[in-house]
């Protein structure tokens, strides 16, 4: 069960993005800060954190969840760190995935070369 | 139906069909990526390993993947047709940055992969922040107030 809500959540996040992207031609960097503002927005008013439980990685994956993570981290920085947390918090509980993805793509540029139809 | 009418009724189909299929595509892909997340998540849990700890190695393991299939221009014919079934989920985000560091590797290390991996992430990233710092100066103003929101967040 926990596989089909994690597949139908995060089928109808990306489903939404699209007929976004369709129907205005927003551009994709657009759509990545809105999500990630969006998922900041809702984790505040307390709907990401039930619906995380309840989707599990179909809410966690999407870059709705990148905005979850901004938020939990800022709270917890808050809880720990007071108003020094709002600073520390964020980047905090992204640490991982923007350390891994400037690591990666590091190593991806030393590893491979430009397809030419990319140029 | 006279003719005129058929043409713009014929157009109107033309065009939506297009849309359902884009839709569909990036439900399935997006869908799919999300379901192998929660594989991946399930795994490390099953080794043991807190959920915290877990829901950061996924994030990993998904950019890892991402880069990898960027490299080998997976990724790119992938997304062609799922649009934002790739682009949503974390391997979005890893793509964005990869893609531009490999294409401009031959602007050097410095100007090329280091300032063009952060062509879009770092958009992302600085309003990403942003917006949790007024989420953390909302948080900060009620917790003065003894209103304490944080069990809602995490």
């Amino acid at each position: 069960m926990q596989y089909l809500y994690a597949f139908l959540i995060g089928g109808a996040l990306c489903a939404i993005a699209q007929i976004w992207i369709d129907k205005t031609a927003v551009t994709p960097a657009r759509i990545l800060v809105s999500y990630v503002c969006l998922g900041v927005v809702l984790s505040g008013v307390g709907a990401y954190k039930p619906l995380a439980e309840f989707a599990g990685a179909g809410a966690t994956v999407p870059l709705t969840g990148f905005g979850y993570a901004l938020a939990k981290g800022v709270a917890k920085g808050i809880q720990e760190f007071g108003f020094l947390g709002i600073f520390t918090g964020g980047l905090q509980g992204t640490a991982g995935g923007i350390t891994a993805a400037m690591l990666f793509s590091l190593l991806a540029a030393l590893i491979f070369k430009a397809k030419p139809e990319n140029l | 139906m006279t003719n005129q009418s058929y043409e713009k009724y014929s157009k109107k189909k033309a065009k939506k069909s297009p849309l359902l299929k884009n839709i569909c595509f990036a439900f399935l892909v997006g869908g799919l990526i999300c379901t192998l997340g929660q594989a991946i998540l399930n795994c490390y849990l099953a080794l043991g390993i807190d959920k915290e700890r877990a829901a950061s190695l996924l994030s990993i393991t998904l950019i890892f993947l991402a880069c990898l299939f960027t490299g080998f221009g997976l990724f790119d014919r992938l997304a062609k047709h799922a649009g934002a079934g790739t682009l949503v989920p974390i391997t979005g985000f890893a793509n964005a940055m990869c893609s531009p560091s490999i294409d401009n590797k031959a602007e050097g290390y410095v100007l090329g992969v280091g300032a063009k991996m952060f062509v879009i992430a770092g958009p992302v990233i600085v309003y990403g922040t942003l917006t949790s710092i007024l989420l953390g100066i909302v948080i900060y103003v009620l917790s003065l107030f003894g209103i304490d929101i944080i069990h809602l967040i995490v």
